[in-house]
């Protein structure tokens, strides 16, 4: 068991299977699906996009709207959304030392659910339009109470994720009583809840894209800081840096990059920790691998996953929540087994 | 010259005084002991020390006044090792080691070259580099012990503050560890200041002794000055004997007096 443990990938091939898993996850998507394009025709047509390359494609305009308007668009929100909550769930797992941390913690995954609810049952007809706003900001106010009321005096990153904890389960309290006065909006506020990427369009991805770049950025330079973390705060401290000044900023940044998740896709549970756990797995504990290779895995992940939940029982959708609930629980438990199994 | 001088540090614990105006001293290479019961506080100064707590009270390492010093260039004089340290069972030797170089890189940026050879160099010193690639959680107690005392020559201190190096250890380990810390002391001119339980081996190891008791330091001065039976008997309230080894380092022998009968 240890031996296979400390096996590992040298870091070149970390990122040669993490990017080949990407590229190949997105060809995937791109050609599977209600309408039927030709594969060669699509991929041409794809390479036609890249400079310089001029290929020739028999798709035809409407082939080509599929490919460009729908399918293309929504494999880049699925890659940007997997990529953040990988991120943002490897970014928690250092800075709590604790790999059972989830982008949603911190009352972030609540604070959302609470604002898209109050968004469909009180906006009425501009509901809809104002849930991504809502959510985004319902994520960030989360995971702010949740800081503030836990970041007591220096105190440990236990009374952090306690705190969080209460102010998820007080905020998931609201949130269903105030949907539970308004039952007409169940149906809605539930699909939301249960994540979809159906609606992606290139104006969402724009939008998150400033979001998604700034917090992704700030927490890949990171990854140092948080090697240092795991050595614990008092040696971190000796070390000559400041825990608790590294802990805020990847905290906030996490939280940006979980809420610009969140606001265009719903909640998506089990992408920030299994897939970071995985990362672990091949490329070893240092977040300066962990972190890259869990924004490029999350990022094939998630499009691989929307690709299952929009083929799987075609021409209706799964909730992609539901996918990779599905995929993810059993990795998960799989996890915990070997990872009980080197412990004792 | 004296490499730290520590003047009437006073540090507060929950609002409870832990240490009273602790003086000491040590010189430039040497090697000082904090000994004394449980709760004296030995550990409380070995953390002030290091910046880890709020003291008033100065201390001075190399003329320099740590208050003025900031994490980072504090962390360039001095390294500290816990008792019981956080050692992430995945992370390799290596990878560990490295983590030493961290007061010497700037907030973003990774380590390079240099960084590596002298983690390479700090690993070769202390034996630890033929297993560069193992992981920590499979490393035996006295590993472990090479493996951080690496980390911290990584560092490049001018000063090794270590509290309980040789606790957990078997006692052919704890003279290894004993010897490697002499060792860095003798030729790389690192100041060592150090809690040890084995008033024996404090004695034996350590050229300078402070005994502190309830915050206060006791008694201070060479081996033979402070273990005294009389001392130690009334600040431990123990039974003890103190003779001679053929070194002349004081020896501390548990006694235990014949059950009344």
């Amino acid at each position: 068991m240890t031996s296979t443990r400390g096996r590992r990938l040298r870091p070149v091939w970390a990122y040669g299977v993490a990017v080949a898993f990407l590229v190949a996850a997105t060809l995937v998507s791109a050609l599977v699906g209600a309408a039927d394009l030709n594969p060669v025709a699509t991929l041409a047509a794809l390479a036609d996009r890249i400079p310089f390359v001029h290929l020739p494609s028999s798709l035809d305009s409407l082939d080509r709207a599929v490919l460009f308007e729908i399918r293309l668009p929504r494999i880049t929100v699925a890659i940007m959304v997997g990529g953040l909550l990988s991120v943002a769930g490897a970014g928690y797992q250092g800075v709590f030392r604790n790999p059972l941390v989830d982008s949603g913690m911190l009352g972030a995954s609540a604070g959302a659910g609470l604002g898209a609810t109050l968004a469909i049952v009180y906006l009425g007809s501009a509901g809809p339009s104002a849930v991504p706003v809502a959510a985004f900001a319902g994520s960030l106010a989360g995971v702010a109470i949740a800081y503030l009321s836990g970041a007591v005096g220096g105190s440990g990153t236990t009374t952090l994720l306690l705190a969080g904890v209460a102010v998820g389960l007080f905020l998931t309290a609201v949130q269903t009583y105030v949907l539970q006065r308004s039952t007409q909006d169940l149906q809605q506020v539930y699909s939301w809840l249960l994540g979809s990427l159906s609606g992606a369009t290139w104006q969402q991805a724009g939008e998150i894209a400033p979001y998604a770049a700034v917090s992704v950025a700030i927490v890949l330079l990171h990854g140092r800081q948080l090697d240092v973390l795991s050595v614990g705060d008092e040696e971190a401290r000796a070390l000559g840096t400041h825990p608790g000044r590294v802990r805020l900023i990847v905290v906030a940044a996490c939280a940006l990059a979980a809420a610009s998740a969140v606001a265009v896709s719903g909640l998506i549970g089990f992408v920030g920790i299994v897939v970071p756990h995985v990362v672990r797995r091949l490329a070893g504990p240092s977040y300066r691998l962990v972190l890259p290779l869990s924004l490029l895995t999350g990022a094939g992940f998630l499009v691989l996953a929307d690709t299952l939940a929009r083929t799987v029982v075609s021409p209706a959708e799964l909730p992609i929540g539901v996918v990779t609930a599905l995929v993810g629980s059993p990795v998960f438990v799989w996890i915990l087994r070997s990872t009980a199994a080197v412990r004792t | 010259m004296n490499a730290i001088q520590v003047s009437g540090v006073t540090v507060e614990l929950d609002r409870v005084r832990v240490l009273h105006a602790v003086s000491c001293a040590v010189s430039s290479g040497g090697w000082l002991a904090l000994i004394g019961p449980n709760g004296a506080g030995k550990t409380t100064l070995l953390r002030a020390v290091a910046g880890l707590l709020p003291h008033r009270g100065t201390i001075r390492v190399d003329q320099t006044d740590l208050g003025a010093l900031r994490g980072r260039g504090r962390a360039r004089l001095i390294a500290y090792l816990p008792q019981v340290p956080v050692l992430p069972p995945d992370l390799t030797v290596g990878e560990y080691v490295l983590l030493g170089r961290t007061p010497h890189l700037g907030y973003l940026s990774a380590p390079g070259r240099a960084d590596r050879r002298k983690a390479a160099e700090a690993s070769e010193w202390l034996d630890v580099a033929r297993f560069a690639g193992r992981r920590l959680g499979s490393l035996s107690g006295g590993e472990r012990q090479r493996v951080r005392l690496a980390r911290a020559l990584a560092q490049e201190p001018r000063v090794l503050l270590l509290d309980e190096p040789t606790s957990d250890l078997d006692i052919g380990h704890q003279q290894q560890v004993l010897e490697l810390i002499d060792d860095l002391r003798h030729r790389r001119g690192v100041t060592v200041v150090s809690t040890l339980h084995d008033l024996t081996q404090a004695s034996q190891y350590a050229g300078h002794l402070v005994l502190l008791a309830a915050g206060r330091v006791e008694a201070a001065g060479l081996p033979a000055a402070v273990l005294t039976e009389d001392l130690i008997s009334r600040v431990y309230a123990a039974r003890v004997t103190v003779t001679t080894d053929p070194a002349g380092h004081p020896v501390v022998t548990p006694r235990r007096e014949p059950p009344a009968t």
